[in-house]
């Protein structure tokens, strides 16, 4: 679907879950970091327990809608893994970003109907929404629910191991957040991506 | 095949021989006492029907004498503590009424075991609202039970078993009506309901003592006895949950914690540092020797330093990439 020049990209159910996904993920960021801090600057301890597992839990259902989501429209296309030429694809894609578009080259993958990610953000995509977030989210329910995790691991605390695990793997997801919200603005204009993702048009 | 169906036979039979000895370690004074003391039964002459009957002992007058010789007092002899007249059977029931010596009876001042500091447990007790409560009637026997008693937050290296053993002397009153009835006509506190705004609830209960909230936290005190009254116990999560945790000042701070880190011989302590070694994990050569962990105070340096070096790279990057783009529009 198209308009003046307009690709229909982002369905509304997709627009939905993006939005809940970015909300949850700020909340459990700032509310992570709030107790792994002990910080009360926004959020006093015992909030933020309670908060991050709601939004832990929040984040888990929206994540189900979308791997349903990816399964039974044509969206999960997008994040099918072609490794032949990968290499080559993704040096062509880093090149322009570091010294192409200050050239005023036009992008090695520009966005079409039927490639709707550059090959650096659909492996990133990949990486963050199939092994990063469902990570976090096993590690989450797992210090949600802490007796079922192994008491020690060669005398170390099974709970320790998670939670330091769940952390690295939260701060990971905080990093790809910074990187995801600055690449967005490389659009059409530093807005245009933004505000696809709230129309669904890309321009 | 039939010898070693004999060495089987031996050895079941051996098991049965092993397993009284512990009880033969009771001092051999005692032998009398324990013969009707372990018994479910003893039997008596009665003088009104000029017969011997045998009837049920008292529960509560039953010792389990393996945990007795496990205990502080394992080596005593019954009338260390007892009234002599208790060698006399049929005992005189007046006995039942003579006042059993306290703790600082014995302890108070006592050199041998000034590390136990009695006088100051004592001066803290006289605080607590056990004793502003009930008075004369809260003996320390009420939570140290003087025939089983063991210093377990002293001997285990094992931070389950000293919070399993410190809670089940406040349960064994809190959570049993039996005892609870001794010192209160109110009602059993619902403990469970009381605690419902503490998050995991149940963690809690299995890894922190109830004294961590329920006490003031004395530095240079092996366990806090000022128990407080209800209102006045710690709800502040951040107390524990903070790079300055008080739990390191309480639990983690033993020194049978921190020996359990394995390297306790490399590090000198020092009353200020209060055993806080094994809690805080802070070097590496702690990290993997631990077995607790408590949100927001167990925090590793060295990731948390790789954390701020990665997040300030990747800033830095966009940062950069952004001004590049800003100047080449």
């Amino acid at each position: 679907m198209s308009a003046e020049g307009k690709l229909y990209l982002y369905p509304l159910w997709l627009r939905i879950w993006h939005g809940m996904n970015a909300l949850c993920i700020i909340i459990l960021i700032v509310t992570g970091l709030s107790m792994h801090y002990s910080t009360s600057i926004l959020f006093k301890f015992e909030s933020a327990v309670a908060v991050h597992n709601i939004s832990g839990v929040v984040l888990t259902i929206f994540y189900v809608l979308f791997l349903a989501g990816n399964l039974v429209t044509e969206n999960g296309k997008f994040y099918q893994i072609k490794t032949k030429g990968l290499k080559n694809r993704m040096q062509q894609q880093i090149k322009y970003y570091v010294s192409g578009m200050f050239k005023g080259e036009t992008s090695p993958y520009p966005v079409t109907a039927t490639r709707k990610f550059n090959p650096l953000q659909k492996y990133s995509y990949i990486g963050v929404m199939y092994i990063f977030v469902p990570l976090v989210i096993i590690t989450g329910f797992a210090l949600l629910f802490p007796e079922t995790i192994i008491e020690d691991v060669y005398q170390v605390s099974g709970v320790m191991l998670t939670a330091i695990f769940h952390s690295i793997v939260g701060f990971f997801i905080m990093i790809f957040l910074f990187v995801h919200l600055y690449v967005a603005s490389i659009g059409k204009s530093p807005v245009s991506n933004y505000k696809s993702m709230v129309t669904g048009w890309h321009s | 095949m039939l010898s070693s169906i004999r060495a089987i036979l031996l050895l079941f039979v051996f098991s049965f021989l092993v397993v009284p000895v512990k009880s033969q370690m009771v001092a051999e004074e005692n032998k009398l006492c324990i013969e009707c003391h372990t018994s479910q039964s003893f039997t008596i002459h009665n003088d009104w029907t000029g017969m011997d009957e045998t009837r049920l002992m008292n529960p509560f007058y039953i010792l389990d004498t393996v945990r007795f010789v496990d205990g502080v007092h394992g080596a005593f002899q019954c009338i260390d503590c007892h009234s002599y007249e208790y060698e006399t059977y049929p005992h005189n029931g007046e006995l039942k009424l003579e006042p059993l010596m306290t703790c600082i009876d014995c302890h108070g001042g006592d050199d041998t075991y000034a590390s136990y500091q009695f006088d100051r447990v004592e001066e803290e007790f006289e605080k607590s609202i056990h004793r502003e409560l009930l008075g004369d009637q809260f003996t320390c026997s009420k939570c140290h039970d003087q025939h089983y008693y063991t210093p377990t937050a002293r001997t285990s290296s094992n931070v389950k078993e000293i919070v399993e053993y410190s809670n089940n002397m406040c349960l064994s009153c809190h959570d049993n009506m039996i005892k609870y009835q001794l010192v209160s006509d109110k009602e059993k506190p619902q403990l469970v309901q009381i605690h419902d705004w503490l998050p995991n609830q149940e963690l809690h209960f299995n890894r922190v003592r109830c004294i961590e909230c329920h006490t003031v936290v004395q530095d240079s005190l092996m366990v806090s006895h000022n128990i407080l009254p209800k209102e006045k116990a710690t709800k502040n999560c951040v107390e524990c949950h903070s790079s300055n945790s008080m739990l390191q000042a309480s639990l983690y701070k033993y020194q049978n914690l921190r020996l359990r880190s394995g390297n306790a011989e490399n590090d000198s302590v020092s009353s200020g540092e209060v055993y806080s070694g094994s809690f805080q994990f802070l070097s590496m050569n702690n990290i993997f020797s631990n077995q607790y962990y408590v949100i927001g105070a167990s925090r590793i340096p060295l990731l948390n330093t790789i954390f701020v070096l990665i997040f300030v790279f990747t800033v830095a990057g966009i940062v950069t990439h952004a001004i590049f783009r800003f100047l080449k529009k």
